[in-house]
């Protein structure tokens, strides 16, 4: 940047510390107790002592590794439904909104506007085993005719689906409004057909929207659990939900720490290969900066 | 060769090249490819609203049961004293306490921390970025687990201040990667400006800088305290006995879903799509008024 000065002085210091101060003792050293609580045993009752226990980890993996695998196939698929329906979406905001662009991006933070929980319970409201939805699907044998929808993956997917598809479509749009017409005009001029034009000068300049899209509806949708308890069933439990149970409810706090470990780490590798494979900038949102 | 040679540039020899006279198979399935992307889209935005006009129309249900799940008529009984159900009240205004105090503290922590991070290069700014880029890519889960963690082994007792805390610091993230866009853009040489026309430091920030940067500051501040006002698992483990509003809804989800709680949140949802409304439309009104100011100068 042309304008970044060198300065030695105390003031960029000063303005750095409080916040870096805030991040380092509230989430850099809860990671480390949460790491030293994980290699602990003992009980609630008994007291926990730190003696490097790394069974807790192989343990913790081979009880829970189901739900590990079936967070992150939901996570995936939701991911997935959601750039199917966002795209399109963000897309003819971008290129077709017109005047109704603004009202169309406000229609898409809507859901915001209403408490996470409530959006989710009134998924349960309308999947409900009475809900005229319901016996719609019955009607036309989507379902069988005793079938629900409630408690099945179906619902925990459309759930999350639903609940992050937003963090899909703002980046999305962000970078498809980013580009200037008269790319596409000489893509057109070059490529002739709007089909190659979008394959080869829309997609890829909406690339840094993908990914950050797709970063932003994986990493959340992994770790939730609000939906698979409101609108799943046993069958449906995710990661989320062991994590929470066995720490604010069975208070078995290294297993739970364990796992969250876990979760972290594997996300964090997941991240990091994504990465690479899309590259940093977009990632990081510091390609503006020229 | 001249420059008549080529076709002139733009669409209007395209669409005349288009043969006038297809057949109605082609001109059908145009028209359908025409619609396909607004009709899609139309549904995706019924999607998205879909569940925002159940939870509206659910408030004015008629139930009689625990839970709210089946329509059972329209009644306005609820709307006449939402308030009347026992700690949603009191968790609103802990909510709303906890969103203002923790949005002051993350707004001025990450505002600053931000301009820290554009103005000045300094040793290890990369693993800075990453480093205030990594509360963001961790699931809340882990987050809101973590900070337990903290808390349990050094034995402090959880409740309002442990919440803002944890508000604070998921926030800060959010605050610096927002103010941050904002500064990106920012032209230097009017604080140059400021100062070759004799301002100090305190004086060029306080007049020039963040009049500049105060719309991103307040979007930052505003997306803060959504999340704040919203957030249920992080709180789900640092709240102790303190209970705020999602906080509410969840205990009331596993016992019974009163209507007021659909009325509550209707409430709120009116109440930000008109700030959203004034807002957008404010920012409109002075756009125009920056639009005209140049012509009336010319006139005078």
């Amino acid at each position: 940047m042309a304008f970044v000065r060198r300065h030695r002085g105390i003031l960029p210091l000063a303005l750095l510390l409080p916040g870096l101060a805030w991040l380092i003792i509230f989430f850099a050293l809860p990671l480390y107790y949460q790491g030293k609580i994980s290699l602990e045993t003992g009980s609630i009752f008994n007291g926990f002592h730190f003696n490097w226990h790394f069974r807790t980890y192989t343990d913790a993996w081979s009880a829970y590794h189901t739900q590990f695998l079936r967070s992150f196939w939901f996570a995936g698929l939701s991911t997935l439904l959601s750039l199917l329906i966002g795209y399109p979406l963000a897309y003819a905001i971008a290129f077709r909104g017109g005047k109704w662009r603004n009202a169309l991006l406000l229609a898409v933070i809507l859901p915001f506007f209403v408490t996470y929980l409530v959006r989710t319970l009134a998924w349960e409201t309308i999947l409900d085993d009475s809900s005229p939805l319901v016996s719609f699907l019955q009607t036309i044998h989507v379902i069988s005719p005793h079938g629900r929808v409630l408690a099945t993956t179906g619902s925990v997917v459309a759930g999350i689906t639903y609940n992050f598809l937003p963090f899909m479509i703002l980046p999305l749009y962000a970078s498809l409004e980013r580009i200037d017409d008269r790319l596409l005009e000489a893509g057109a001029d070059l490529y002739g057909n709007r089909r190659s034009v979008f394959r080869k000068v829309t997609l890829p300049l909406s690339m840094p929207g993908v990914v950050a899209g797709v970063l932003l509806t994986f990493i959340p949708a992994a770790g939730d659990f609000v939906n698979a308890t409101l609108l799943g069933s046993p069958n449906q439990t995710m990661i989320g939900n062991v994590i929470q149970s066995r720490y604010l409810e069975l208070n078995d706090y290294p297993t739970a720490a364990a796992l969250s470990f876990t979760l972290m780490a594997i996300i964090l590798v997941m991240v990091a290969i994504w990465a690479k494979v899309a590259g940093t900038e977009a990632l990081m949102g510091t390609e503006a900066k020229t | 060769m001249t420059a008549e040679a080529y076709p002139a540039p733009g669409g209007a020899t395209r669409a005349s090249s288009r043969p006038p006279g297809t057949s109605l198979a082609t001109r059908v399935g145009r028209k359908v490819l025409h619609w396909s992307l607004p009709v899609y889209s139309a549904l995706a935005i019924t999607y998205l609203l879909f569940p925002i006009a159940i939870i509206i129309w659910f408030s004015f249900n008629n139930t009689h049961s625990r839970f709210n799940f089946v329509w059972q008529g329209w009644t306005l009984k609820h709307w006449k004293d939402p308030f009347q159900v026992p700690g949603l009240l009191n968790a609103l205004k802990v909510s709303i306490e906890i969103a203002a105090i923790s949005t002051v503290i993350a707004t001025a922590l990450g505002t600053m921390m931000a301009l820290a991070m554009v103005r000045y290069e300094f040793r290890g700014r990369a693993p800075l970025n990453f480093f205030v880029f990594l509360p963001l890519s961790t699931p809340e889960i882990v987050l809101g687990a973590a900070l337990l963690s903290l808390f349990l082994s050094l034995g402090v007792n959880t409740g309002f201040i442990t919440i803002v805390i944890a508000h604070v610091m998921f926030n800060i993230s959010f605050v610096v990667v927002t103010v941050r866009s904002r500064l990106i853009g920012f032209d230097r040489s009017l604080e140059e400006a400021a100062q070759d026309l004799g301002a100090n430091a305190w004086q060029t920030f306080y007049r020039v800088t963040l009049p500049l940067i105060a719309p991103g500051v307040l979007a930052a501040g505003l997306l803060a305290f959504a999340l704040s006002i919203d957030d249920f698992v992080i709180t789900n483990f640092n709240a102790g006995s303190t209970v705020t509003y999602p906080l509410f809804i969840w205990g009331a989800a596993r016992v019974s879903i009163p209507p007021e709680v659909n009325i509550v949140a209707t409430m709120i949802f009116v109440f930000t799509v008109g700030i959203a409304i004034l807002t957008v439309l404010q920012q409109r009104r002075a756009e125009k008024m920056a639009a005209v100011r140049p012509e009336q100068e010319a006139i005078a």
